[in-house]
């Protein structure tokens, strides 16, 4: 009988900590694969974040450090710096990018910092509970907005990849979701993408994730799985936001 | 080798690169920017990296990432964006990575000022970070003690796997001297088996930072302060200064010290017997060049409102021994002044 799947040797054999239904394991799965086809586990230190994914350095089969919050793209500059062959990633929460590390992804991508950014968005703080984040859609639940945000009141979500994609040292910028089984391909083959910009030596290169927080959305998987194709994907709209390689000219 | 008259900005980055640093993260901010201003002329030559962060915080984190990679790196900034750099600081110091900081302290608090200060020691010595952790950190008093505290901070930081910071002031960051170049005695450094090289057919490397089980976390503390024991049995610094018959004491490190000496100088030839003890090392302390009965006061005398004071307390023993002079906010102090405010502490005793 042949194998037809198998755990990525990017992957630690260790149960995870994520809830039921978290889009990290599907994630954390798409990049592990991604770095073993490229060839790459010898070579790639990750950077963890602050947030539920800050004990992402436990799941991945390749060097790992846990960064300070919001900071990771800083932490990945100093790497990167030092070791310019060396695949560097940083994976980040919308907390994490979004707020307190607004400064440092900002400056990271302008600089075109050889490294790639996996950004992490399901619109709410999940380690600390339930909090608003810059990603919470108008009208969602959070525990810091109870009634729901209110724009008046606390803002307008922000599209982070569209963002990102106006900065010239951004060289490949795209927004996927893992809310189905075609999504997910997708979503792989964005971060497989991504890396090759690393790769090539282009400069920073970027994928946001739209991903599912059953727990803190107080949604059953399922149904929060249909939250992000119902009323994220319609706010976050998928799709390439700059590719400046020469498949993408 | 011989003497080269150079600025103590531009001496700590002679230095840096003669200890074999090849990287700088810093953030502008007077009186120390040509440090990152010479560091971005020479680090391409041979090699190494220079990157202006968007601020101290992103500076710091560069660093934490450059010193958790295996390199020899550094940064430097003055009071207020050491402020801002508390939070890498306290990430290094619970990582174990060993990286250098050079504060060229100025007057604070908040924005301040931008004349020379020594108002950082409670904040760098006692620790501005969140937790329990030590900083080494070395106080020169002139631009060949900045030079070979420089280089010695990059073996020490390497040998223990430390945080260390060199705590001058806007003064020696300003001033020229000359200077000699030398190799700092040899350490015992321990390789970088931990640093982030990727894989390399070997080991994963992972550094952390977080411990969410408290009893991993008070073990890892208890094992960072049996570390600090060490440090301390082997680290502390001090010189004296025309100490051998003494009396009386001036306690001073730094910019400070130097005005104090030429106060010494004066004060001897007047008939006083009075002396200098300047701590090298602020942490590890020097408490027990403090311990000397026979000094009947310490004049502690600082550019700052008398943050050392505790500490050369616990040393003799006694805060009926300890006096204070001092001025703060990037005002200098003079000999005449040091020399008046012994006199009224000493009285006649000649």
């Amino acid at each position: 009988m042949s194998v037809v799947f198998e755990r990525s040797k990017g992957l630690t054999d260790v149960k995870t900590h994520y809830c039921p239904g978290c889009s990290h394991g599907i994630v954390h799965r798409l990049l592990a694969e991604s770095v073993e086809e490229m060839g790459k586990l010898e070579d790639t230190i990750c950077i963890s974040p602050v947030g539920c994914a800050v004990l992402a350095l436990d799941y991945f089969e390749f060097d790992g450090i846990q960064a300070a919050h919001g900071r990771a793209p800083a932490t990945a500059t100093g790497i990167k710096r030092v070791h310019p062959d060396k695949t560097v990633i940083t994976y980040q929460g919308d907390g994490d990018l979004a707020s307190i590390g607004m400064c440092e992804i900002v400056h990271a991508a302008a600089r075109g910092e050889k490294i790639t950014t996996i950004f992490i968005n399901n619109g709410i703080y999940g380690m600390t509970g339930g909090q608003m984040a810059p990603t919470t859609l108008p009208g969602m639940k959070a525990t810091t907005a109870q009634l729901g945000r209110e724009v008046s009141l606390n803002g307008y979500p922000i599209r982070v990849a569209e963002l990102i994609a106006t900065l010239d040292g951004a060289k490949y910028v795209e927004r996927v979701a893992v809310d189905s089984p075609a999504d997910v391909i997708k979503a792989k083959a964005a971060i497989k993408k991504a890396l090759e910009v690393q790769e090539a030596g282009l400069g920073f290169s970027f994928v946001e994730v739209l991903c599912a927080c059953p727990t803190n959305w107080g949604k059953t998987p399922v149904d929060a799985l249909k939250f992000v194709k119902d009323e994220m994907i319609p706010y976050y709209p998928l799709g390439v936001k700059k590719d400046t390689t020469k498949e993408g000219q | 080798m011989a003497k080269v008259l150079l600025k103590g900005n531009e001496a700590v980055v002679r230095a840096a690169i003669e200890a074999g640093c090849k990287y700088f993260f810093g953030y502008p901010i007077t009186p120390q920017n040509e440090i990152p201003e010479y560091f971005s002329k020479e680090l391409p030559k041979i090699g190494g990296a220079f990157v202006q962060g968007e601020s101290e915080v992103a500076s710091i984190n560069m660093l934490y990432g450059a010193a958790a990679a295996g390199a020899r790196a550094m940064t430097s900034s003055s009071s207020p964006g050491i402020a801002l750099m508390q939070e890498g600081i306290g990430y290094i110091s619970k990582a174990e990575v060993p990286a250098v900081i050079v504060n060229m302290m100025r007057g604070g608090p908040g924005l301040g000022g931008i004349q020379p200060s020594q108002a950082d020691y409670n904040m760098c010595v006692k620790g501005g970070s969140n937790g329990d952790y030590r900083n080494v950190v070395l106080a020169p008093g002139n631009v060949q003690e900045l030079v070979d505290m420089v280089q010695e901070a990059f073996d020490i930081a390497d040998q223990y796997g430390i945080l260390c910071i060199v705590l001058a002031d806007g003064l020696i960051g300003q001033m020229m001297e000359p200077v000699e170049l030398r190799k700092p005695k040899e350490r015992p450094i321990p390789a970088k088996d931990w640093a982030l090289t990727g894989r390399n057919g070997g080991k994963t490397h992972r550094v952390y930072n977080l411990k969410l089980q408290a009893p991993d976390l008070e073990k890892d503390n208890f094992d960072l302060f049996k570390k600090y024991e060490v440090i301390e049995k082997n680290e502390k610094r001090h010189e004296d200064y025309k100490m051998e018959d003494a009396e009386f004491a001036f306690a001073s490190y730094g910019t400070a010290s130097r005005v104090v000496r030429t106060a010494v100088d004066r004060l001897r030839e007047e008939g006083y017997k009075v002396g200098l003890v300047r701590p090298q090392t602020l942490w590890p302390f020097p408490y027990e060049a403090f311990d000397r009965p026979q000094i009947k006061k310490f004049m502690d005398i600082e550019l700052n409102m008398g943050q050392m004071v505790d500490d050369v307390v616990l040393g003799c023993g006694d805060k009926e021994k300890v006096e204070f002079f001092g001025h703060t906010g990037g005002v200098l102090i003079t000999v005449d002044e040091v020399c008046d405010f012994a006199k009224k502490i000493m009285g006649g005793a000649k």
